[in-house]
């Protein structure tokens, strides 16, 4: 029988698909929206965002019960957390490690203090800062360097507490860190895992609600009402796979229940059902296997919008089964004349589709390529086993339900249709004067549109950032270096510009790597500005002369000094466990075998912006080609205007791809206009209706616009007839009205969810596969009373 | 982040903690001089103060604003020989010197809040957060009255050794506190516009 070898090739190629499969990786991570060939720029904001020490920060809130209970818990949970390697770094505001921080600060204080330069140990430098910690005495501060003074008398102390010292610190209330209204304790953890490891920041989440967990019940009764809640890149990150992985699996079910049980109720045979599914299930599993052979790893977001495809794969089968019935029996010679009367139509329809889809095979924006992928690979996967495979497995006397008597009906009420031509043509006028009004607004340009992380979530993000004084970095400097001093000396002559910017009030301020370890070359420097022992002595003895004190009283100075000379350089592993290892491991990082140091900046107004130009034009000349200057929220911004001018221009390819191949086919510009027409008014009507209700538009709504064509395509070409009569038969047009219901089903659901990317395609396919339909029955009357 | 508050913190870790008692007064009782402060309300005042510290030889002096916000907001604004901001609100002290903002927990420093503490408690004609910490003993006339605190616990004594309060009516015109290094201080204090 003829009929084996293509079985037997189908049933070999799906066992390939599915040995690919098993071996995918899959994803729900960022990389999705990072662009696949990133600038320079680009990809030190690529760095960041998924290895950058903001990307580990896990901001951690504790609500409910009173504020000393939120207190206790917070401090339990503290404790545990700091036992667990996971976590580099836990602060809640407990005086932790204080004291060897303290001993570290105090001890290499002539190391660390940026004021320590030759001028500070002549006789007139020691004059004026010993001057300054007198007049500090009479002062409230004095109250804390009383005791210090004959160790530090000029101040090196106070003075590197100064530069340390932040001025958003939290509030304290009851022993721990609490929100400014007092209704949260705060906590804020790093991870040792990178921010774009989503497994390991899966498993610190976990391990943080266990911890919380114990300290709660730890605690007693007086803990029950507490509750817990986490931000963080990494937490969005693994609540976002969490949320697709869900929602995929919803999708899917829910779809494949509506399309079996819509199809059952039109089959009336579960033979014919589990046939008409099989093309289905093999564009899916070719899709899959297609992506992870083109881009290695699968992303969830191409699986969610995989569930939606299914509507759209289904109807070569819906086509096949429900037109090539004849005499009430499917198969067999029927099958045969189903393939000469509609293949060349489905065909056409196919091949738009995919032109359609593959434009976004082109985009920059890995995303969509994988859409684009999936969806060529399964739609023509799903159209050859329906036309090569599909006939061959029909039995003999297959019988499905006669649904002629239904699609007489539908053809009455295509005929009556066509009285709405006018009110189709001022409602695509209406929905043109709509776009028009608010074509200033109608896109939505910010990358943040395509977050996964539902808009409470970031509220809260916010608040806690804010509370805790850990705002969003916007500005950031990255100095590039072959080796760690290379870049902190970079760092340093950059934090030398930066200065008189902070001062003139241009930027807020910056933090520097070096200000918790200081380049070797600094500390060098430091280090020679110290007189010897007995010049130190004299210029002292010169320095004290007009001032209330005595030189005897400094005993313990001059053997601070002495002994600093001979210290050893403050390196790394000396700082090991100190806050000032915290401070150097978030802002100097080493990548790819270079080291950069991460100078981040504040605007001059908190939440404001800063005049790019002027930093750049401070910056000039310092070490060229190594210092970049990045906003990080301009950039990808930037990155998603990019993405969407690229969208917009693939998309008018598409569309001209599938214009041109209706063209090439029909040889006749009336016929493509007839057949476009319908799909232009429904792209219109569709935006229109999104611009109305408050949405702005991303670049998922515009490959929305672009599937509404290359879907709608296949039904406008029905009407349009085989040959262009535009004559359509009752069964035909039943076959329609139950290919559009599967296809809206399908992409409708994802209407419903809540990832913003799945929704928006769902959102304009939906609606637009109905009204493409519609559209098409409306206008094509005519041509047929014309043909007639 | 907060590492000067810690650091200060640690450098200068005191602890203080003790039983309750009171001590009673003759004539001029502690409840009228309470009572009569704790109707003063908000005030603006003057001060001049001058310490005398081992560490130098001579003296220090400073001079200053005081500004009182019932119930326990108080400013210390110092102008000379530098100005620096001190505020005491609630539990947060905030210190504002050149630029450079300290926020401290009075919690975190219980010597210091003795010795601010006892000062905003006093205006506020606060009985019982006194008498948590001090031992209270009142002397002379309405028109003249001395307010004497000792510290309950020692390891308070080992900071403040004690404070002494004088004043007229509701006004509280010196505060005199003896640290327990042997250093002192002697705060005047004028009400704005009064001579």
């Amino acid at each position: 029988m003829t009929g084996r070898w293509p079985v037997a090739i189908w049933l070999a190629f799906l066992l390939v698909c599915i040995g690919l499969i098993s071996r995918s990786h899959f994803t729900a991570d960022l990389s999705a929206f990072l662009p696949g060939a990133p600038t320079q720029e680009q990809k030190l904001l690529i760095d960041q965002l998924k290895s950058g020490a903001a990307s580990r920060l896990i901001l951690v809130g504790i609500e409910g019960a009173d504020a000393a209970t939120r207190a206790r818990a917070s401090q339990a949970l503290a404790r545990r957390l700091r036992a667990d390697g996971q976590f580099l770094y836990v602060a809640n505001g407990e005086n932790v490690g204080v004291e060897q921080d303290r001993r570290i600060l105090f001890d290499n204080r002539y190391l660390l203090s940026s004021a320590v330069t030759p001028a500070r140990f002549t006789t007139e430098g020691l004059h004026a800062s010993l001057q300054d910690s007198i007049e500090q005495l009479a002062s409230a501060t004095g109250m804390f360097t009383k005791a210090l003074l004959p160790r530090d008398p000029t101040g090196e102390f106070m003075h590197i507490l100064d530069r340390l010292g932040g001025d958003n610190q939290p509030a304290d209330i009851d022993g721990a860190w609490a929100s400014r209204d007092g209704s949260r304790a705060l906590l804020l953890v790093r991870t040792r895992a990178e921010g774009s490891d989503t497994d390991s920041q899966e498993r610190a989440v976990d391990a943080i609600r266990q911890d919380f967990a114990l300290a709660q019940g730890s605690l007693g009764t007086a803990a029950s009402g507490l509750h817990l809640g986490m931000t963080g890149p990494g937490v969005f990150s693994v609540e976002a796979r969490a949320t697709i992985k869900r929602e995929v699996t919803r999708l899917s079910i829910l779809s494949t229940l509506f399309i079996v049980a819509l199809l059952f109720t039109v089959y009336r045979s579960p033979t014919a059902l589990v046939l008409g599914l099989l093309p289905v299930v093999s564009g899916a599993l070719a899709g899959v296997a297609a992506v992870s052979l083109g881009f290695g790893t699968v992303h969830g977001v191409t699986l969610g919008f995989g569930t939606a495809l299914i509507g759209e794969a289904v109807d070569y089968s819906i086509y096949l089964l429900m037109q090539s019935e004849r005499s009430g029996e499917v198969g067999g010679a029927s099958s045969r004349g189903w393939v000469a009367a509609f293949w060349p139509t489905i065909r056409i329809g196919v091949f738009t589709s995919v032109f359609g889809f593959a434009s976004l095979l082109f985009s920059g924006f890995p995303g969509l390529a994988q859409l684009g992928l999936y969806s060529i690979a399964g739609l023509l996967t799903a159209a050859a086993v329906t036309r090569f495979v599909l006939p061959h497995l029909l039995p003999a006397g297959l019988r499905i339900r006669d649904v002629t008597a239904f699609g007489i009906a539908l053809q009455g009420w295509t005929a009556r249709a066509r009285v709405l031509r006018w009110p189709v043509l001022g409602l695509f006028i209406a929905a043109c004067a709509v776009l028009y009004g608010a074509r200033g607004h109608l896109w939505n340009t910010e990358l943040s549109a395509l977050s996964p992380v539902p808009a409470q979530e970031q509220a809260l993000d916010m608040t806690m950032r804010a509370d805790l004084g850990a705002p969003d970095v916007r500005y950031l400097l990255v100095v590039d270096g072959t080796d760690a001093e290379s870049a902190l000396e970079a760092s340093e002559r950059v934090a030398d510009r930066l200065r008189p910017l902070v001062e003139a009030g241009v930027i807020g301020g910056f933090q520097s790597p070096a200000r918790y370890l200081p380049s070797e070359a600094s500390q060098r420097a430091r280090l020679a500005s110290l007189p010897a022992d007995a010049e130190l002595r004299r210029r002292f003895d010169a320095a004290i002369v007009g001032l209330p004190v005595r030189a005897a009283r400094f005993e313990p100075f001059f053997a601070d000094v002495a002994a600093a000379r001979n210290r050893p350089l403050l390196q790394r592993k000396g700082i090991e466990g100190s806050s000032l290892a915290q401070g150097v491991d978030a802002l100097l990082v080493e990548i790819d075998g270079r080291w950069n140091a991460l100078m981040p900046l504040e605007a001059p107004t908190a939440g404001g912006t800063l005049d790019a130009g002027r930093v750049r034009a401070a910056l000039a000349g310092v070490d060229p080609g190594a210092v970049h200057f990045i906003d990080m929220k301009g950039e990808s911004d930037r990155l998603y205007a990019g993405y969407l001018r690229e969208a917009i221009l693939l998309s008018l390819a598409g569309l001209a791809a599938i214009v041109g191949l209706l063209f090439a086919v029909t040889r006749s510009p009336g016929r493509v206009f007839r057949i476009v027409a319908p799909l232009a008014v429904a792209v219109a009507v569709v935006s229109a209706g999104l611009a109305l209700t408050g949405h702005s538009l991303t670049i998922l709504h515009l490959v929305g616009m672009l599937l509404i064509f290359a879907v709608g395509s296949n039904y406008a070409l029905f009407f349009d007839g085989v040959d262009g009569r535009g004559e359509i038969a009752p069964r035909t047009l039943a076959s329609l009205a139950v290919a559009t219901s599967t296809t809206v089903a399908g992409f409708g659901l994802l209407g419903f969810s809540s990832v913003p990317v799945l929704n928006a395609i769902g959102m304009t396919v939906g609606p637009g596969a109905v009204l493409a339909l519609l559209f098409s029955a409306i206008l094509a009357r005519r041509t047929e009373a014309a043909a007639s | 982040m907060s590492r000067s508050k810690t650091f200060l913190h640690l450098a200068f870790i005191l602890t203080l903690s003790g039983p309750c008692q009171s001590t009673w007064a003759a004539n001029w009782s502690l409840d009228q001089l309470m009572s009569a402060l704790a109707h003063g309300g908000n005030g603006m005042a003057t001060f001049t103060e001058r310490k005398y510290l081992a560490v130098v030889d001579i003296p220090v002096d400073s001079s200053g604003e005081l500004r009182f916000i019932a119930p326990d907001r108080l400013e210390k604004r110092t102008l000379k020989p530098s100005v620096e901001t001190m505020v005491l609100d609630g539990n947060t002290l905030t210190i504002e010197r050149r630029n450079q903002k300290h926020v401290l927990q009075l919690q975190d420093y219980p010597g210091i809040a003795g010795m601010i503490g006892s000062i905003r408690a006093t205006l506020a004609g606060d009985r019982k957060g006194l008498e948590q910490v001090y031992q209270l003993k009142l002397n002379g006339s309405a028109e003249h009255w001395s307010l004497l605190l000792k510290p309950r616990d020692a390891s308070v004594g080992r900071v403040v050794k004690q404070i002494q309060i004088e004043g007229r009516q509701d006004e509280v015109r010196s505060v005199e506190i003896e640290q327990g290094d042997g250093d002192r201080s002697v705060m005047t204090i004028r009400k704005a516009g009064s001579s």
